[in-house]
């Protein structure tokens, strides 16, 4: 049924269809109107045999989501930013003990400073974690995703991260097709666990393993994870044929057969992209768009592929790996047959400043005329920095960098947009 | 594509009315998009929301910054924020006030652009009228129904429905179609006063 309502409430709405049987959360934004409106459903009834737990932090969260999935319930949970980072030990022992939880990440910044803006380092502070990282393009993909995401970590037992942007997603009201009930139940069969804390058949889950079989335990959860890597696809393709919908998969490419200059993204910020390439084909530039919904497991075949015939990529990178560069494109490079020096890192959208199509428009122009720097920073104030580098030269006492920035912009509080 | 922006202070239900601006847009069989400028999230600090609505789907995600229609829900807005910044020439403004563009000291601005497609409405005195509440952007709904002429006055009342339950609901409604009148009749003087 088509709904025109905002992104929290569209991924609240797909994961209620999945019929979780336990959903723990602690309030962060920009994650929380998807769990308020979880417990509005599980209170009056409208989601029934599931219970609402309210938990005392993030780390709580996760350590409940870990008991209830080794109870064999289906489990669910969503946090952001600081969140995520509170939780991260137990997130760990999530994808470690090999349990399929679900999370939706609503993509926020890291402080400090303190941001509750946009951008992906939270999701990337964890992408080495052991959990598949799943990342929506548009609030119809969010939601589809939820309940592919459902599937696939529960066929592997390994837990699933859908990461969506905070506020550009989860707070924008859109168009999306809320599948029914009975479509949802046809595609997602019940939970088998693999493994279950039954006191009939009893277990322990959790064992401390040594030097003789640790490396084994890792192993395995790669090769699950490269499991997913055929599952993901396949089971895209099955999404497609039951609810008529390409969403999911490894990776979307757009107007890349005959591109010299490829971009890639993750998340909402490929549509402005998509937006901006339409415009510079129309100017006759042989540009294209891809989007890679799957990061963790990384699809390193379906990316060589649609790059192989690219003579320079542009990375849109909304995180930084802070005396490195890019993340996204340290990964891209792995898989690009071509020079590295051919892969242009550009961060972008850090803490939420929006990412433009005329500033795109003139980076991707850059990249083709051969002007841009090993590592570019869209729209960076360079005047804000170098005042604040030149306060450090001329005392020691130069105090801290983000309120001597502040006071320089000429604001107390952070700008609008 | 057509892109409206909404400048309020917290409060006045600035994020709400660009969800049932879109909900509208929607309900007749528009794809639309609406989301507001995230973080200042204060009583009474300055809010602005965005809605694009078009005949496809809508991929951009930007800020709005070339409006197609301005609604100002707060007039002691407009000497503080740069809440006609990327005015397109033939875009629509409307203002929720019962003073001239002249006595709010915009009337200069104001000629540079088309008459017509510049209204007022006392759009809190009718909500208060209404709800028994000083919340104006339902009725500036109506309003805009009535100068842009891109929706329709039914799809507003409609989308109010959506949001809202009830005598909420419904004071609302007759608030948004108070609106509708009052800046019908403001945009029929304003024709017959050319006339002459």
């Amino acid at each position: 049924m088509l709904k025109q309502i905002e992104g929290s409430r569209a991924v609240a709405e797909a994961v209620a269809l999945c019929r979780p049987e336990v959903i723990c959360a602690y309030p962060i934004s920009p994650q929380t109107h998807i769990v308020e409106g979880l417990g509005e459903m599980v209170k009056s009834g409208a989601l029934a045999r599931c219970e609402f737990i309210n938990v005392e932090s993030e780390f709580a969260a996760m350590s409940v989501a870990i008991g209830a999935a080794a109870a064999g319930a289906r489990a669910y949970t969503a946090t952001a930013s600081q969140g995520l980072l509170f939780m991260a030990e137990a997130v760990f022992n999530a994808s470690g003990l090999g349990l399929p939880i679900v999370m939706t990440v609503a993509n926020r910044a890291i402080g400090a400073p303190i941001n509750i803006w946009n951008d992906h380092t939270d999701a990337m502070s964890q992408r080495d974690c052991g959990w598949i990282q799943l990342f929506a393009e548009d609030n119809q993909e969010a939601l589809d995703l939820h309940i592919q995401a459902f599937r696939l970590g529960e066929e592997l037992s390994l837990p699933v991260m859908v990461c969506m942007d905070g506020f550009i997603l989860t707070h924008a009201y859109e168009r999306v097709d809320v599948p029914t009930q009975e479509q949802v139940d046809a595609w997602l069969p019940p939970f088998e666990p693999r493994q279950v804390l039954d006191p009939a058949d009893p277990v322990s889950i959790g064992a401390m393993v040594g030097p003789e079989a640790f490396m084994e335990v890792r192993y395995l959860a790669h090769a699950k994870q490269m499991r997913a890597l055929e599952l993901i696809p396949a089971w895209a393709e099955e999404f497609r044929r039951a609810f008529g919908r390409e969403t999911g998969g490894l990776l979307h490419t757009y107007r890349t057969e005959d591109a010299d200059t490829v971009v890639v993204a993750l998340g909402s910020v490929l549509g402005t992209i998509k937006d901006t390439v339409d415009e510079m084909r129309r100017d006759g530039v042989k540009i294209g768009v891809l989007g890679i919904t799957c990061f963790r497991p990384w699809p390193h075949a379906a990316v060589r592929a649609a790059l192989a015939h690219a003579g320079r990529v542009v990375v849109i990178e909304k995180s930084l790996a802070v005396g490195l560069g890019g993340i996204v494109s340290s990964n891209v490079r792995t898989s690009f047959t071509g020079s590295p020096d051919a892969v242009h890192p550009v961060i972008a959208g850090l803490g939420g400043r929006s990412i433009t199509r005329a500033a795109l428009a003139r980076v991707f122009a850059a990249a083709i005329a051969g002007n841009l720097e090993p590592l570019t920073f869209l729209d960076l104030d360079r005047g804000l920095v170098e005042r604040a580098l030149a306060r450090e030269r001329e005392q020691r006492r130069s105090g801290p960098i983000a309120e001597g920035m502040l006071r320089d912009v000429g604001v107390v509080a952070a700008r609008i947009e | 594509m057509f892109q409206v922006r909404i400048h309020g202070r917290g409060g006045q239900g600035v994020v709400t009315a660009a969800e049932m601006l879109s909900v509208a847009a929607f309900l007749e069989g528009r794809h639309a998009q609406a989301f507001p400028s995230f973080g200042s999230e204060r009583t009474g600090a300055p809010v602005v929301a965005f809605c694009r609505i078009d005949d496809r789907e809508i991929r951009l995600r930007e800020p709005v910054r070339e409006p197609d229609a301005l609604i100002i829900q707060d007039p002691t807005l407009l000497h503080q924020v740069d809440v006609f910044g990327g005015l397109t020439r033939d875009g629509y403004v409307l203002i929720n006030t019962s003073r001239t563009f002249e006595a709010l000291g915009v009337g200069e601005f104001a000629r540079s652009l088309r008459a017509e497609r510049l209204c007022t409405v006392p759009a809190t005195e009718l909500a208060l009228q209404h709800t028994g509440r000083p919340v104006p952007n339902a009725a500036l709904l109506g309003g805009f129904a009535a100068v842009s002429g891109r929706i329709s006055v039914d799809s507003v009342a409609a989308a109010i429905r959506d949001k809202f339950k009830g005598e909420v609901a419904e004071g609302n409604v007759a608030a948004a179609r108070a609106a509708f009148e009052h800046v019908r009749s403001e945009l029929r003087e304003a024709s017959h006063a050319q006339a002459d």
